[in-house]
């Protein structure tokens, strides 16, 4: 099931590895993007700490692990073209894909009802 | 948005258009419409944009004596430029001096026939006002004008301002001219901050959304935000006051000495005369100590203002970068920022830091893409 994070993230868990990325809310407020920087395969993150950084032609914005764990895939597609990720946040525009460290660390995020109402 | 943010007269026009307000100088403005950021950029380069300006400041200075002359002998003693030699229906772009040779705020110059027209920066406009009103008041008087000011950038604009006033056309770069436009007297000049063609257009604050709807209804222009104004004024190497020009830079290592005449300069027959005219004569004859420069970093990563700039990998900060970020018509980054002279030249390769990393970047010419002035 897709869960969200106050820092407008979504992760979507298979086992103990989710996917993540922006939501449609975050993409629209940032604007159209022009650089994307992901984390390395392999990077020991920690919730909380900057993991990526997305930026529009006006601004760079930080996008925090919502979860600890370790970056098993990236996004390269993203990175070579960050529009990709404005136009499916939620979709083909992922961002990384991360092992959790523990898998309850999920329970405390936001369903999507309830992401919708926060994001109002 | 705090109550205290005040509204141009086109506030209703930009949420009609759907624009996302954002607190800018004191104002409620647009930062961008639907079609966003880098379609708006391009739309300016390619057709016309229709952009709010109205939160910027205009101030006539009115001779007491009848004689303009005597007005712009006064503005003289605040600014390094030709007034006096400024001929009716033309403008110039000028530079407020403190005693120390800082730059307080850029502005336009326009001769009136009667009177002298002054453009100012929303964040200044206040101080300038008191400035100006201190310094002037016995030979002028100073009015600040509540009036809308719009401007209509790129290579339509020309045709589509011609559209409401057929006579723009016969109006060259830096051309001033009154007008009638949708039923008001507009004070109409040529020119603007994007690199392009184009034409600012000062009207009573009751006429600008006939005006702004009128210029819409031609299908090359678009409503433009202040996010496409940066990225525009940042591609054509323009200072934005508060970011890459202060009162702790000066005209001369900004890069702005084009903006002060020999007449002024020494040796000149209106040699100094202005703020900080010891310093600036100074630094014009021995060249600055730094220099304002484009920047072109070699990687994908904007490189924003504030960061650090270096020499090499592992040496002390050299300088700063005072405006980045992308360049939608090269679809790159670019920056513009401060280097010691003997780094300035385009080809020089530095570095910038940005999340700890030192990234390289190499000076650049300015500006970033051709202007588009209509000159003849």
């Amino acid at each position: 099931m897709r869960k969200f994070t106050d820092e407008h993230e979504w992760l979507d868990c298979a086992g103990d590895v989710a996917t993540v990325g922006i939501t449609t809310h975050a993409a629209e407020q940032l604007g159209d993007l022009v650089f994307i920087e992901l984390p390395k395969v392999g990077a020991k993150l920690t919730k909380g700490e900057a993991a990526a950084v997305v930026e529009s032609v006006k601004a760079a914005s930080d996008v925090y692990a919502p979860v600890s764990g370790e970056v098993t895939e990236v996004n390269d597609a993203a990175v070579a073209d960050p529009s990709s990720v404005g136009a499916d946040p939620q979709g083909a525009g992922w961002l990384y894909r991360i092992r959790l460290d523990d898998p309850a660390s999920l329970d405390g995020l936001m369903d999507e009802a309830a992401y919708a109402d926060f994001a109002k | 948005m705090s109550p205290d943010v005040a509204r141009t007269p086109l506030h209703a026009f930009h949420l009609r258009h759907g624009g996302r307000m954002v607190p800018f100088a004191g104002y409620a403005m647009p930062v961008q419409y639907p079609a966003g950021l880098l379609k708006e950029h391009l739309h300016t380069r390619s057709g016309a944009g229709l952009f709010d300006v109205s939160h910027m400041g205009q101030i006539r200075l009115t001779p007491r004596s009848g004689d303009v002359d005597d007005a712009a002998r006064a503005l003289e003693t605040l600014l390094p430029i030709d007034v006096l030699g400024l001929t009716p229906g033309r403008q110039r772009y000028g530079l407020l001096l403190d005693a120390s040779g800082g730059i307080r705020d850029d502005l336009m110059v326009a001769h009136c026939g009667d009177s002298l027209f002054l453009v100012v920066n929303a964040a200044n406009k206040v101080a300038d006002e008191a400035y100006l009103r201190a310094h002037l008041s016995d030979v002028c008087t100073v009015t600040v004008l509540a009036r809308a000011l719009v401007a209509l950038q790129g290579p339509g604009a020309e045709a589509a301002l011609a559209r409401l006033a057929p006579e723009v056309v016969g109006m060259r770069f830096m051309d001033v001219r009154m007008l009638g436009l949708v039923g008001a007297s507009a004070f109409v000049t040529r020119s603007g901050y994007t690199g392009e063609d184009g034409f600012e257009i000062s009207v009573p604050e009751d006429r600008a959304e006939a005006l702004a709807e009128a210029l819409l209804a031609d299908t090359t222009v678009l409503p433009i935000g202040l996010g496409a104004r940066d990225s525009l004024r940042l591609e054509a190497g323009l200072c934005l006051h508060g970011n890459d020009i202060d009162p702790g830079t000066d005209p001369v290592e900004a890069g702005l000495s084009w903006a002060i005449p020999k007449v002024r300069r020494r040796g000149g027959a209106r040699a100094g005369g202005f703020p900080g005219a010891a310093r600036i004569l100074d630094a014009l004859e021995s060249g600055p100590a730094r220099r304002r420069v484009g920047l072109r970093p070699e990687g994908p990563t904007p490189v924003r203002a504030g960061a650090p700039l270096f020499a090499d990998e592992t040496g002390d900060a050299i300088g700063q970068v005072t405006s980045g970020g992308f360049g939608p018509s090269l679809q790159a980054p670019i920056a513009m920022g401060y280097l010691p002279a003997a780094l300035g030249a385009p080809g020089t390769r530095v570095f910038a830091e940005v999340r700890g990393k030192r990234l390289p970047l190499v000076v650049s010419g300015l500006p970033f893409v051709p202007a588009g002035f209509k000159r003849a």
